[in-house]
């Protein structure tokens, strides 16, 4: 089945990854596409592999969003060595028992669900290191 | 130096449902009632700055309203900064003044939001169409939900949270008690939306929005405007004594910018901006956090507010847990935070906040607060902020003329 990513930051090979566009200068890292560095101005970019793992250090476990949004889920910020990552806490009972501040974590694919031409688009997020 | 600016008139609506009145209407009873507070009229106002975000009709709110309430040819700027708003409009009059551009200026603000839901993401796109990458991740469909969330409630949680893992102390209980605080507050306050008292039990039992911030927990969609009179030093002394004496001085009056930080882009950082207009603002004013009488600050979320205690430093930094647990942001405590309710049970009409906040400072250190006044307040400060970001702070100060 064909697979496409769910953002073009995230790379589906034999060991999914994600990728950031570092500023040549002061190292900043952007997920997104920038047309200066917002740290320091420059405009060259090169791009660099994100750490797999790392530790949760905030999230908030969300019962209310948008219609089609499936709750609860965990909305998660991740230090991945360094870099802080956006992404969902999965894999793990949403509640604040199993979810914690500090706790270690690893990327990880998640489906989204196939299209009308059947390409599956998948996504990501973070699960406990057991 | 430019000369110092004062306030001559302020209102605030009452904050609630306005079911029978447009947004026209609201803007229209906060800046009559503002100039007549002042004892002025619209012909001696040099400049207006209007702030709507919501309305139907497009831009050009500030023309609409001078529809309603005198078209006398003065500039107008439509200003918008997300929550910010207000306090963006009231800072554009004084710049003006500073600018010797005008004597006199008027700041209006006002939004409808009563029945408005969950801000930004209320629905998401019909997915399983044809996947095809858009926007700047490349994204394949909408991002809320499937990385992390939009919904403020969420967003907010987790600034909370992270201040929590950054300085430890701070769980769902006491998010909850910093609610219990500003509703406590809020059944003083005549013009809150909500003046209901909760129990510790009951905002920790209730919905559960985005955790740990349950319903109680939020600011409260709601209809309401505030305006405000300014006027220039030079200006208020050819006044008369009874508008020389209920006068507010405006100590300092800042805007910022969130500068760029390691992690902005994955959560908003809502807090060195806050740091550093705190900081230019005390410096402007020449007082310490240690002068304050009274403090509103932008508690659109309880989370919110754990952060902001250490933003405008009204403690040690890492402190906030310790400072909300000596009781000091209570309305009897040494320096009481949110004494009108707070944006939990006053009610948070985005653009009518910015100004709204300055509207409860000024009355207290007029000595109009009525029941809730804050004995012999002399020193206040008022913040905002709008996601994105943008932050306001202003100290105000009695001071005879």
């Amino acid at each position: 089945m064909k697979r496409v990513p769910l953002v073009d930051y995230l790379v589906l090979d034999d060991d999914p990854h994600l990728v950031a566009n570092e500023c040549t200068n002061c190292q900043a890292r952007y997920f997104d596409r920038r047309n200066a560095c917002a740290g320091c101005g420059l405009q060259t970019f090169k791009q660099v592999e994100v750490a797999r793992t790392g530790t949760v250090k905030s999230f908030s476990i969300v019962h209310v969003a948008a219609k089609g949004v499936k709750v609860p889920f965990v909305a998660g910020v991740v230090d991945c060595d360094g870099t802080s990552v956006r992404g969902n806490i999965v894999n793990v009972p949403p509640d604040p028992e199993h979810v914690t501040l500090g706790m270690k974590v690893r990327l990880t694919t998640v489906p989204i669900g196939a299209d009308a031409e059947g390409v599956e688009a998948v996504g990501y997020g973070f699960e406990p290191v057991s | 130096m430019s000369e110092n600016v004062w306030i001559l008139g302020i209102h605030m609506t009452k904050f609630g449902k306005h079911k029978d009145k447009d947004t026209l209407d609201l803007g229209s009873e906060a800046a009559l009632n503002a100039l007549a507070d002042a004892g002025v009229g619209i012909k001696d106002m040099d400049v207006l700055a209007a702030g709507n975000l919501m309305s139907p009709g497009g831009g050009g709110f500030g023309q609409r309203l001078q529809k309603q309430i005198g078209q006398t040819g003065i500039p107008v700027y439509n200003v918008a900064n997300a929550c910010a708003t207000g306090a963006t409009a009231l800072r554009v009059a004084i710049m003006a003044i500073k600018a010797g551009e005008a004597d006199m200026g008027l700041a209006v603000g006002v939004e409808k939001l009563s029945g408005a839901g969950l801000l930004t993401g209320n629905s998401r796109e019909q997915e399983g169409r044809k996947w095809e990458p858009k926007g700047r991740f490349g994204e394949v469909t909408s991002l809320d939900g499937h990385v992390g969330t939009e919904t403020m409630p969420g967003v907010f949680a987790q600034i909370g949270m992270e201040y929590s893992h950054k300085y430890g102390g701070a769980d769902f209980e006491l998010f909850a008690r910093i609610s219990e605080k500003n509703h406590a507050h809020s059944t003083l306050n005549p013009k809150a939306a909500y003046q209901k008292r909760f129990t510790l039990e009951e905002i920790m039992n209730d919905v559960m929005i985005a955790y740990p911030n349950t319903r109680p927990m939020c600011s409260a969609n709601c209809d309401g405007a505030a305006a405000a009179v300014v006027v220039g030093e030079s200006k208020l002394r050819t006044l008369s004594l009874e508008q020389r004496r209920r006068a507010v001085k405006i100590s300092a009056s800042v805007l910022t910018s969130d500068p760029w930080q390691e992690a902005c882009q994955i959560l908003p950082d809502i807090n060195t901006l806050t740091r550093q207009a705190s900081t230019t603002a005390y410096e402007q004013a020449g007082v310490g956090p240690e002068d304050l009488d009274l403090v509103e600050l932008h508690d659109c979320f309880a989370t919110a507010e754990l952060v902001h205690y250490d933003n405008l430093q009204l403690c040690e930094p890492g402190g906030a847990v310790d400072f909300f647990n000596s009781g000091a942001p209570w309305r009897d405590g040494r320096t009481p935070v949110n004494v009108s309710g707070g944006l939990q049970s006053k009610g948070h009409p985005v653009s009518a906040t910015g100004i709204a906040n300055i509207w409860e400072i000024a009355t207290h250190l007029r000595g109009e607060a009525g029941p809730r006044q804050i004995p012999d307040a002399k020193v206040g400060l008022a913040h905002v902020i709008g996601l994105g970001s943008a932050c306001g702070v202003h100290i105000l100060e009695k001071s005879a003329l």
